[in-house]
């Protein structure tokens, strides 16, 4: 009977309805909200994964596909399809939002129920960016979703919110306006707003760049790319640690999905074109950024240029592949750069939204994100600190973590393009281990700093829970990442095709 | 077609006139307190004429009255929209002229007479029927700004509107006997018909343009003819405000629509020009000064100008749909405004004019709900989807798009994110500040239901933009 569910529309529209009602019902039924949003996003995570199961692994057309009038006069449909680059996203959107309503069970003092309604819309919002198949439908739920985003960090986040989210929210905003011209022409162009009809669509060399140049603006605002990155470390800092998750685990891969999904297939000669650019930009944030991170003093702070210096390797992925294919080697190289830049993109969703959860689980005992507050936890809270030895770790690229296999996966192919790509890619290993294991030492071990720090008590159960669980997962696909590639593989491999034939004539 | 027989045509203007005077007499005759009687008289007339319009809807363009009056889709479409736009107004209105002892009856009965004048505007034929309904109009319009006689920033904003607004008639006026001393006809098409006509560029035609385009620019306050805009929309009572900024956008565009398309389309290459220099500066100026405004009405009305700039964008595509995706945005415009000084007439209470910014301050928790509706309204301005307000740019920006002025397009949004910026500063306010009073909101169960109504159709709207669209490109389509 649940063969025809639609359930891509579910995982969209469940969690917004639901989002709506917790809204309606407000904080006189506080209790009730907690679980119903509860209950709704482990629904949605089955249907998700369900989408898996259900999901044909040997092929990269769009699956689930649904498809249905919505405006008319245009052509605009309302489309949803998957494959194998958005499934992974979908998965990992509702799984990081279960944790984040558990995560929000205590801490959350003012207007729990707001605070769970904009996490479920923002999750339904988010699902339906990755399951789009028409390019407006796919820009509604791309603005739509800095809605909810804007009011989290204005409303539960810290003293510097309202400077924070006012930047953030203007900063995207001005990325995105341009995409939507460039959608809008080829609009004009193709008759159509259909992703597969643009991504058919021949252009002119020109024409490819400027529409590139849209696109690079919005996207690069969103994974962030040097040097559009400076609202992520004031959003980070302020949001609340819900907000900081959805920011760094999904919000920055729309960016990167977003150059899957556009950029390359559908300029893909002003993609060549422009690969110079984006590798230098790409190193430039994981090596400058890289050192940035390693003299912050906030621990969320050091997280965020984190993040960017690790998205950094997954933009690196995805444009070296030019330069893998064309200096002589086979197209395996290529692929695998960019499926590697993929697995960066997955493993950095949970390792990031596992280190904001360590930094949150402190922040709430001790009000300060401070690493100077800090110092000596591992002698009040062990297994706390048992745990944030494996994301930190993770984080740094450890072999056996699931941060290892996309970082590998990219240095390794970038060989075959350049000695000196790959070589400047690799001082992330350097780097990445030395501000986040410093930082680690710094926070965790020695002597018990202050009275504060010897009054900590160890995590709940329920933190124990929601830390559990990311571990298991990065610890999975460290040592076994084959389903994530299984799924995607064949969707690279086409994707690949795609970008290396010219479109030009 | 004899007379008698066109006279069917125009059954809801007669019908209005004939009842907006007896309402005037009832009004004098039965004089009480709230002026009730006059209030609901109104209404019921407003909602005759929507029927009158509806039961005779002019499928097919007709031109009547020896070529002075139209009666097409379009015009259909403008009148029944004008007409449920003041009766909203009029809802929002009565409420705050009895709770700031404002209310009389002419304000009714003004307001039925500048709607008959905008029904007469969008249906005009010739150059004279154009100036006859906009008089008519901006008569009634400055009687009303002036009808809080106490008040000083009224007369003020009275006074300003009216010398601002008679000049402007007369620029208006002087372009218009320009045109008909060079083409020697009033009538729209016939003068359309003798442009086309002409070869190479006639310097006497271009110029009565210009004045017909300034006198355009000044109704619909575009920049450099805006400095009466602010001052009227602060300065006159809330509710007037709100009649002054909706419905008669809808009829200047029909103007706009009549003189330059119907009646200048051959010299479409000249005005494009004029109109796209208009929008850009407008839409500059307008987003830039609202940032530094604290007054909301006017912020509201500097954000009002950056709006016609944006419209203006379609007419200058100079094509079928770009006057179509004019016709959209000024409609969901008319919804979004009507909203936003539905709030100010909310928070408004006895003697106090909730017409501060700080008066939003901690909306949120003095009234989660109307904080709510009123963050859908700033989004739906800002343009942010999934509200109604994005589909109205997207269309205007589609066709400027589709006729190749990418870089005025990029233009446009740049200006929109600017403007962003204080549409979220009123969110900030309601959401993120604590509240400076916690006075509970005071206002009927009917305000508070017809405002919820409006707010939430901007997000209705927004998930079915595609109905309304079609209405607009069909009524264009003549």
């Amino acid at each position: 009977m649940f063969e025809n569910l639609p359930l891509l529309s579910l995982v969209i529209w469940t969690p917004i309805l639901a989002g709506l009602w917790v809204l309606y019902a407000g904080d006189r039924q506080e209790e009730t909200v907690k679980y119903f949003s509860l209950a709704v996003s482990i629904l949605v995570f089955v249907l998700s994964i369900l989408l898996y199961v259900r999901f044909d692994t040997s092929s990269y057309k769009f699956q689930f596909v649904e498809k249905a009038l919505w405006i008319d006069r245009f052509d605009i449909y309302y489309s949803l399809g998957i494959d194998g680059i958005s499934l992974p996203l979908i998965m990992l959107t509702s799984f990081i939002t279960m944790l984040i309503v558990l995560a929000a069970w205590e801490i959350i003092e003012k207007r729990i129920s707001q605070y769970m309604a904009a996490f479920l819309i923002l999750e339904g919002l988010m699902n339906g960016v990755f399951a789009s198949l028409d390019a407006m439908l796919f820009y509604f739920f791309w603005e739509a979703m800095l809605i909810p985003m804007f009011l989290i960090i204005g409303i539960w986040g810290g003293p510097g919110r309202v400077y924070a989210t006012i930047k953030f929210f203007l900063y995207t905003f001005l990325g995105s306006v341009f995409m939507l011209i460039a959608l809008l022409y080829l609009y004009s162009e193709a008759g159509s707003f259909y992703i597969p009809d643009l991504h058919a669509l021949p252009l002119s060399l020109t024409a490819q760049k400027y529409i590139f140049i849209a696109f690079l603006l919005a996207f690069a605002v969103k994974v962030p790319m040097w040097p559009v990155h400076t609202w992520l470390p004031d959003a980070h800092v302020e949001a609340p640690t819900g907000g900081s998750v959805i920011l760094a685990a999904i919000m920055l891969k729309m960016g990167g999905y977003g150059f899957l999904r556009f950029s390359l297939p559908v300029v893909p000669d002003a993609s060549f074109a422009f690969d110079g650019l984006m590798i230098t930009l790409s190193l430039i944030a994981i090596v400058y950024i890289g050192f940035v991170a390693l003299v912050q003093q906030d621990m969320k702070k050091l997280i965020a240029y984190s993040s960017i210096s690790h998205m950094g390797f997954a933009t690196l992925g995805f444009f070296v592949a030019f330069s893998i294919y064309h200096s002589g080697n086979s197209a395996s190289g290529a692929i695998m750069a960019i499926e590697g830049g993929m697995m960066q993109m997955i493993s950095h969703g949970f390792i990031s939204a596992a280190l904001f959860l360590c930094v949150g689980v402190m922040y709430e005992r001790l009000h300060s994100r401070q690493i100077k507050d800090y110092g000596g936890v591992v002698n009040t809270m062990p297994r706390f600190a048992a745990f944030m030895m494996l994301f930190a770790m993770a984080n740094a690229g450890l072999p056996g973590t699931s941060g290892f296999v996309g970082e590998f996966l990219v240095i390794i192919s970038s060989f075959q393009a350049s000695f000196l790509i790959a070589f400047l890619a690799a001082t992330i290993l350097i780097l990445g281990a030395a501000f986040t294991l410093w930082m680690y030492k710094r926070v965790i071990f020695g002597d018990i700093a202050n009275d504060k720090v010897a009054e900590l008590t160890d995590i709940t159960p329920r933190e124990g829970l929601i830390l559990g669980l990311l571990a298991i997962v990065i610890l999975l696909f460290g040592v076994w990442p084959a389903p994530i590639f299984e799924v995607m593989h064949p969707t690279i491999e086409h994707l690949f095709e795609h970008m290396i034939q010219t479109k030009l004539g | 077609m004899t007379i008698t027989a066109e006279l069917v045509f125009i059954v809801p203007e007669i019908t209005l006139l004939v009842l907006a005077c007896i309402i005037l007499i009832a009004d004098t005759l039965h004089i009480e307190k709230h002026a009730t009687l006059t209030y609901w008289l109104a209404q019921i007339a407003l909602i005759v004429i929507i029927f009158l319009v509806l039961i005779d809807f002019p499928d097919e363009s007709k031109r009547l009255f020896f070529g002075n009056f139209v009666s097409d889709s379009m015009s259909g479409v403008l009148k029944v929209s004008i007409c449920a736009i003041t009766i909203c107004v009029f809802f929002y209105s009565y409420d705050y002229l009895k709770e700031h002892e404002l209310i009389k009856g002419e304000y009714f009965v003004l307001g039925l007479f500048a709607v008959l004048g905008m029904m007469v505007m969008v249906s005009a034929n010739s150059l004279l029927t154009v100036y006859l309904g906009l008089e008519l109009m901006s008569l009634s319009l400055y009687s009303m700004v002036a009808m809080h006689r106490e008040s000083q920033t009224a007369s003020e904003a009275a006074m300003k509107y009216f010398v601002l607004g008679a000049l402007a008639s007369g620029i208006l006026l002087y372009g218009i006997s320009i045109l008909y001393g060079v083409s020697g006809t009033l009538e729209l098409p016939a003068l359309s018909a003798y442009i086309e006509a002409q070869s190479g560029n006639n310097i006497l035609l271009v110029f009565g343009l210009v004045f017909v385009i300034v006198g355009i620019a000044f109704k619909l306050g575009l920049v450099p003819f805006h400095m009466w805009l602010p001052d009227v929309y602060e300065g006159s009572p809330t509710s007037v405000t709100l009649f002054v900024s909706t419905a008669p956008k809808l009829a200047a565009f029909a103007m706009a629509i009549r003189l330059l398309v119907d009646g200048m389309g051959p010299m479409a290459g000249d005005w494009q020009g004029m109109l796209i220099i208009l929008s850009v500066l407008s839409m500059a100026a307008g987003n830039i000064i609202a940032i530094s405004q604290t007054n909301i009405k006017r912020m509201l009305a500097y954000s009002t100008i950056a709006h016609m700039g944006f419209f203006m964008l379609g007419i200058a595509s100079a094509t079928q749909l770009g006057y179509a995706g004019s016709m959209f945005y000024v409609m969901i415009y008319a919804l979004m405004i009507m909203g936003a000084f539905g709030m100010v007439i909310l928070l408004g209470r006895k003697g106090y004019e909730a017409d501060n910014l700080d008066d939003f301050k901690g909306l949120s928790d003095r009234s989660p709900w109307f904080a709510f509706i009123m963050l859908i309204l700033m989004f739906s301005m800002a343009g942010v989807p999934p509200f109604i307000g994005f589909w109205a740019k997207w269309f205007v920006l589609k066709e400027i798009i589709a006729n190749g002025y990418i870089w005025l397009a990029t233009v446009a949004v740049i200006l929109s994110v600017i403007g962003a910026y204080y549409y979220l500063r009123i969110v900030k306010l309601m959401y993120f500040d604590k509240p400076q009073q916690m006075t509970a909101i005071k206002a009927s169960q009917e305000m508070r239901f017809i405002l919820s109504l409006n707010g939430l159709s901007l997000l209705f709207l927004g998930f079915m933009p595609g109905a309304l669209m079609t209405l607009c490109i069909r009524a264009i389509g003549y």
